[in-house]
C-alpha cells in the first residue's frame, strides 16, 4: 500500500528521535571509557576503526571485536544494548548483502559445497553461471570478513558515541584541525534536527490519525512534496530568529570554542593500550 | 547509498577524502568569506533539512519506497557550494552519531552524495533552465532532471569505488577483502535501482517542492538565495 510510507518514515524517525535522545545515555556513568579525555578517546577510537579496516584475517578481526565487548563492560554499557545497538541494521543488512558472494558464481574458488551441476555453463546478464554451481572458501571467508569488520568497525563508532556526551565529541574534533567554525555549524545542524525530527513526527501522526482509505502514489509524492516545501520555510523563518538570537547574546563573527578538557594518567594508559592493541593485531597477521 | 565501513579499502576512502578535501576547502573558504551571523543559522538549519529530507520514505510502484537524498534541491535553493557544506554536515551527523554511513567511509560518501550529486545536479538544472524565471516551468523541470542525472552520477560513483575493491584487494587464493561484487555485477545492480527508483524519487521530490514553493511561498525562493550570495 502506498500509505505505507508513512508508517516506514514514522518509524524512521522515531528510532532518530529514539537515538539522538539517548545516544549519550551512558556518557555520565564512571565507565573506563568515560573517564577518558574526549580528544584522546575520539583518536584513539578513530585509530582502531582504521586498524580494523586495515584488518584482513577473521581471527585479527575477531579478537577486535571481543575487545569491543570488553570495553563497554569496562564502561558499564550493558552488553544486551550493546551488542543489539550494533548488530540490527548494519551488520545483519550487509550478510544479506554479501550473501550471493559465497556463491562460486561472483567468487570462484575451492567448492565447500556443490549444489548443482549443469551440462554447461551459462551467462545472464553480466554473471556467469559456471557448469558447476558451489558455495567456495573464498566466498565464504570473504562474506565472514566483512560483515565481522563491518560490526567491529560500528561497534567501535557506537562506543565513542554511547560514552561521550555529543558536544563533547565535536569539540574534541578542534584537535583534528577541524576549524572551529565547522564545529559551530555541526553542533548547531544536531540540534535542529532533533527539533525537526519532531516536526516532521508531528506531520506524521496528522496525516495518519486523518487518513481514511490507502493514498495513491500520486497524492503521497504531493504530500510529502508539500510538507518538505513547508519544512524549507519553517527552516528559513528559524534561522532568522535564530540569527536575531545570536545576535541579542552578543554573537561575534569569530567564534571559539570553551574547552575545559583534562589530561590525565588514565589517558596515557589509553595511549598505551592502544599502541599495544596495534601490536597485538600485526602479531595476528 | 550510504556506505558504511568495511565495503571500502581504507586506501580507497583515503583517497575519497584527498578527492573530497578540495571542495570542503573550497566550500569553507567561500563560507568563510561570506561569513555573517545569518550564514551560520542559515547552513545548519537546511544542513538539518538535509538530514530529514533522507528520513522520508516515498512510495515507488511495487509496493516498496525509497529515499530522497535532496543534493540537488539544496542546490538549486542556495547554491552547490552550501549543498556541499550542509550535506556533508548531515552526512558527518548520520555516520558519527546515527551510524548511518561508515567514519572512514565518510570521504567517500560526501564525494559521492554532497560533491557529485549537488554538482552534476546544479550543472544540469542551470544547463536547461539557465537564468529563466522562477514562474518558467523550465526552472523546475531542469531542477528536477538535474536531480535524477545528480542522483545517478552519485549511484555510478558508489559503483565504481564498490567494484574497484575485489580487483585491488584480495588475498593470494582469491579471498576478497572488501566489497567482492566487481565492477560488472556493482554498476548494473547500483544503476538499475537509481535509475528505475531512487532517481525518480529524487526527481519528483526535487520537482514538487520547487513547484510548492513557488505556489505557496514565492518571495522565499529569491530570499534564500540573496542570503547565501550577500
Amino acid at each position: 500500500m502506498a500509505s505505507d510510507f508513512v508508517v516506514k518514515t514514522l518509524d524512521e524517525t522515531t528510532r532518530a528521535i529514539e537515538q539522538s535522545i539517548f545516544a549519550n545515555r551512558f556518557a555520565r556513568k564512571d565507565g573506563f571509557l568515560q573517564r577518558l579525555d574526549p580528544r584522546f578517546k575520539l583518536v584513539g577510537v578513530l585509530c582502531l576503526i582504521l586498524l580494523t579496516g586495515f584488518s584482513g584475517n577473521l581471527k585479527t578481526l575477531l579478537f577486535l571485536y571481543v575487545l569491543t565487548l570488553g570495553f563497554a563492560i569496562a564502561s558499564k554499557v550493558p552488553l544486551g544494548f550493546f551488542v543489539k545497538r550494533v548488530w540490527i541494521f548494519i551488520p545483519i543488512f550487509s550478510a544479506m548483502i554479501v550473501f550471493p558472494a559465497i556463491f562460486n558464481v561472483i567468487t570462484p574458488g575451492a567448492p565447500l559445497w556443490t549444489l548443482v551441476t549443469f551440462s554447461s555453463s551459462h551467462t545472464v546478464g553480466p554473471f556467469v553461471i559456471p557448469k558447476t554451481l558451489a558455495i567456495t572458501k573464498q566466498g565464504v571467508m570473504g562474506a565472514l570478513i566483512l560483515v565481522m569488520r563491518v560490526a567491529t568497525s560500528v561497534s567501535f563508532a557506537v562506543l565513542l558515541i554511547v560514552t561521550t556526551e555529543w558536544i563533547k565529541v565535536l569539540k574534541a574534533m578542534a584537535v583534528l584541525k577541524v576549524p572551529e567554525v565547522v564545529i559551530l555549524v555541526l553542533a548547531m545542524t544536531y540540534r535542529y534536527i532533533h527539533l525537526f525530527l519532531r516536526t516532521v513526527e508531528a506531520m506524521l501522526l496528522a496525516k495518519k490519525s486523518r487518513q481514511v482509505g490507502d493514498t495513491n502514489i500520486k497524492e503521497a509524492h504531493g504530500w510529502i512534496a508539500s510538507r518538505l516545501g513547508v519544512l524549507v520555510g519553517k527552516s528559513y523563518n528559524l534561522s532568522s530568529e535564530v540569527h536575531l538570537a545570536m545576535l541579542s547574546r552578543g554573537w561575534s563573527d569569530n567564534p571559539r570554542l570553551i574547552e575545559d578538557f583534562t589530561v590525565g594518567y588514565l589517558d596515557w594508559f589509553w595511549v598505551a593500550l592502544t599502541a599495544g592493541i596495534i601490536a597485538v593485531c600485526f602479531t595476528l597477521r | 547509498m550510504h556506505i558504511p565501513d568495511g565495503y571500502l579499502s581504507p586506501q580507497t576512502c583515503g583517497v575519497m577524502y584527498a578527492a573530497s578535501a578540495p571542495f570542503w576547502y573550497m566550500a569553507a573558504r567561500k563560507l568563510k568569506k561570506t561569513l555573517t551571523s545569518k550564514t551560520v543559522p542559515l547552513l545548519s538549519i537546511f544542513s538539518a533539512f538535509s538530514f530529514v529530507i533522507m528520513m522520508f520514505n516515498a512510495p515507488v510502484p511495487g509496493g516498496t519506497t525509497a529515499h530522497a537524498i535532496g543534493g540537488t534541491l539544496i542546490a538549486v535553493l542556495l547554491g552547490p557550494w552550501a549543498a556541499v557544506m550542509g550535506v556533508s554536515a548531515a552526512l558527518f551527523i548520520q555516520a558519527i552519531f546515527f551510524g548511518d554511513g561508515g567514519i572512514l567511509a565518510f570521504g567517500a560518501n560526501a564525494f559521492n552524495m554532497a560533491i557529485v550529486l549537488p554538482f552534476v545536479g546544479y550543472g544540469v538544472y542551470y544547463l536547461i533552465a539557465g537564468k529563466a524565471d522562477k514562474e518558467s516551468p523550465r526552472y523546475w523541470i531542469g531542477a528536477s532532471i538535474g536531480a535524477y542525472v545528480g542522483i545517478n552520477a552519485a549511484a555510478l560513483c558508489a559503483a565504481i569505488e564498490f567494484g574497484i575493491q575485489p580487483l585491488l584487494f584480495h588475498t593470494a587464493n582469491g579471498t576478497p577483502l572488501y566489497c567482492p561484487y566487481g565492477l560488472s555485477q556493482a554498476i548494473p545492480a547500483m544503476m538499475l535501482a537509481h535509475l528505475l527508483v531512487a532517481g525518480v524519487v529524487e526527481a519528483v521530490v526535487t520537482g514538487g517542492v520547487l513547484v510548492f514553493l513557488k505556489k505557496s511561498m514565492p518571495a522565499l525562493l529569491s530570499d534564500l538565495r540573496k542570503e547565501v550570495h550577500a
